[in-house]
């Protein structure tokens, strides 16, 4: 929040410069208020700045360089200079100003995403990472042939379907109650995004004591409906729906929340249009709202699709300790991203690790692949 | 509240202008716009007792396992390991809390996730802010493939390039060190993003024509005109930045450890089977999860609009 306060600050201190005009309104309120923009103007013309630049501002399109800001008028050379400086901000900052994420983006993720490659055609151990030994395709190849990796690659895909499908289901029905008009509807959306403000640590151990065998509240509320206890670290399809329930916990609410903003952008006339044809609510539901949120359901599938490829929080600490890393005594709720941490920080083959990293990689190029194929089908059967 | 008229006031509020209308309008308005509301239109109907029974099952689904925290928290290890398990909390909250704050040494832990989330969301607001100004409201060749660019950087899940990001960190020395969990987070796509929808609708042409004008220079205008435009989506982005800087695991986990830890690993200590206390490990997830809740109790409000304007224009 500093920031703020040096902006404030330093808005403060042109009450006197060239862009005190400027403070009057945008400076003084937080709120950006568009329809105050028209006096701004005026009091440029009035103030009997540069009368020249009048015209320079008017093109709609408002190229920028066109504009050389006209100096006190004390000399050819010095207009020049300034005039030349001008030109180099205006050419030069935009990129300036874009060029931090682009430097960060590239140093720490996309050269360690092709660095990976290159890595996983060698033998590296975690104590001596310098030394790299040149294996071809051996880390892929025993990866092919690990059941481990294939266990894995099947538990990260039930473990996503489980987690992803009621998850979004779930979150479009809390979207569209939520889209009703509502007493209490900030109360209702704040609930609804707390669970997004735990971390993953504190909402893997509450579900894990919840989801324990002998004292849980899953199990004592199962038993007074007449069910055993399920042991839901040892059962595999057990453990893998209560690790779908954290993350189902943790992003439902989010996701509620796009879709509640994508659906309050729906022009209202086309629901008039739907109820004047005799459309029922569900009907309306089906043929205005699904339609008109698409672009956003397609967004949330993605977000999630990559976020189950990733999971790893979740079933490490559900797994409490070491049985965390391997996702289980049988290994029955190993996600890929486990395994690339046994591999490289408890097996310390680092190697083989970017090869599993590189192998996720591909899973979602190919998921996006697929996913691209289904819409075309679809859109074409529609 | 008029949040409560937000849905009607917004009905035919274009894309992205959402909050900004909704934050303008006030009881009357709303009231006036209920006139003309269309019977059997979908989404204006008042929410009936149905309704409301299933909105509050949703709450409670989302709150319960948060306040059985503090319930558990708050009894002790026989009483939490009993069935049926404790409803009401007990006695002991502040001495769990004390002990979980030693055992798990959150104490450490708290100030790292503090630094680590401040840096990380200060230096995503300013630069992001930049970006989306430069992207907004800027032209110069490429940007629109640019944008582009960063767009298509959100589909890049940065935890694949661990390995060799993880030998980058020991190369230079930041093993176990807060710059190895910082600097990678620096500024995010999304939020470039974000301030791009943002100040391209908040921020007119005229504006940035007339600093121009005026020869103040790119970066005068950025601070003069946009910054104290963008404060209201600067404060929005810096919390979503926090909460997910803070609660962020994958990474964290694999370069830092106990001795120098963030929250969340800190936490895995407690699920790792060194502490047998149900509650004691109870009163760590807590502490956890406090300071956020805490951020949520107080601005809840504008992180959910902060989420959902960005929805809208993403």
């Amino acid at each position: 929040m500093e920031d703020h306060g040096q902006a404030h600050r330093e808005g403060r201190r042109l009450t006197s410069g060239p862009l005190a005009h400027l403070r009057s309104s945008p400076a003084s309120h937080a709120r950006p208020q568009v329809g105050r923009r028209a006096p701004a103007l005026p009091v440029t013309l009035q103030e009997g700045r540069l009368p020249v630049a009048i015209s320079t501002s008017t093109p709609p399109d408002g190229a920028p360089d066109a504009a050389p800001p006209a100096g006190s008028g004390s000399g050819a050379e010095r207009q020049r200079r300034s005039t030349l400086l001008h030109r180099l901000d205006v050419r030069g900052a935009p990129y300036a100003f874009i060029a931090p994420f682009f430097v960060v983006f590239a140093a720490f993720s996309f050269y360690p995403l092709v660095y990976t490659s290159w890595i996983s055609l060698h033998r590296v151990e975690l104590s001596t990472l310098n030394l790299m030994e040149w294996v071809g395709f051996d880390n892929y190849t025993a990866l092919w042939d690990d059941d481990r990796f294939w266990n894995a690659l099947l538990n990260t895909f039930t473990i996503g379907v489980l987690s992803t499908v009621p998850q979004l289901l779930m979150a479009l029905g809390l979207a569209h109650l939520l889209n009703y008009q509502l007493r209490g509807s900030t109360f209702f959306r704040v609930a609804a995004l707390t669970p997004y403000a735990t971390s993953v640590g504190a909402a893997a151990l509450v579900f894990t004591m919840l989801f324990e065998r002998d004292f849980g509240m899953i199990n004592w509320m199962l038993s007074l409906v007449g069910i055993d206890n399920i042991d839901f670290e040892n059962n595999k399809w057990a453990a893998q729906t209560a690790i779908s329930t954290i993350v189902i916990w943790r992003w439902t609410g989010y996701n509620a929340l796009l879709y509640l903003a994508a659906m309050q952008a729906i022009p209202r006339d086309r629901y008039e249009a739907a109820a004047i044809d005799g459309a029922s609510r569900w009907q309306q539901f089906l043929k205005v709202t699904i339609p008109g949120i698409r672009s956003t359901i397609v967004f949330t599938i993605v977000l999630s699709t990559i976020g189950a490829t990733q999971l790893f929080g979740e079933p490490l600490i559900f797994g409490q300790g070491p049985n965390g890393i391997t996702g289980g005594a049988d290994n029955q709720y190993q996600t890929l991203g486990l395994l690339l941490y046994e591999e490289g920080w408890k097996n310390y083959q680092m190697g083989r690790a970017a090869t599993v990293a590189w192998a996720m990689f591909l899973l979602l190029i190919v998921l996006f692949v697929v996913q691209r194929v289904v819409k075309r089908v679809l859109a074409r059967r529609a | 509240m008029t949040t409560d008229s937000i849905p009607v006031q917004t009905a035919d509020a274009p894309p992205g202008t959402v909050q900004k209308k909704a934050r303008k309008s006030t009881a009357p308005g709303g009231r006036s716009r209920q006139l003309f509301r269309h019977p059997g239109a979908g989404r204006q109907h008042h929410a009936g007792p149905v309704a409301y029974i299933l909105l509050g099952i949703a709450a409670l689904f989302s709150l319960f396992p948060l306040y059985w925290t503090m319930v558990a928290a708050s009894t002790d290890n026989t009483r939490v390991t009993q069935t049926p398990p404790p409803f009401l909390p007990g006695p002991h909250l502040l001495e769990n809390l004390g002990k979980a704050w030693q055992d798990a040494a959150l104490g450490k832990a708290m100030l790292n996730s503090l630094i680590v989330a401040g840096v990380i969301a200060l230096s995503t607001v300013l630069f992001a802010t930049l970006a989306g100004f430069a992207f907004a409201k800027l032209r110069f060749k490429g940007r629109n493939i640019l944008l582009m660019l960063v767009i298509g950087t959100m589909l890049v899940p940065p935890q694949l390039g661990v390995v060799p990001l993880f030998m980058m960190m020991t190369e230079l020395g930041w093993g176990q060190q807060l710059p190895a969990v910082i600097f990678p987070t620096l500024v995010s796509a999304v939020g470039v993003f974000f301030m791009r929808q943002y100040l391209s609708e908040a921020l007119p042409d005229e504006l940035v024509e007339a600093g121009r004008v005026d020869g103040a220079h790119s970066l005068r205008i950025f601070w003069s005109i946009v910054l104290p435009i963008a404060r209201p989506p600067m404060a929005v982005l810096f919390m979503i930045t926090f909460v997910h800087a803070w609660n962020d695991f994958f990474w964290p986990f694999i370069v830092l450890d106990m001795s120098n830890p963030t929250v969340p690993v800190a936490l895995t200590q407690l699920s790792a089977g060194y502490i047998r206390d149900q509650s004691l490990i109870m009163a760590g997830a807590l502490l956890g999860t406090l300071p956020l809740l805490a951020m949520f109790i107080v601005f809840g409000r504008q992180i959910v609009g902060g989420i959902m304007q960005g929805a809208v224009k993403g």
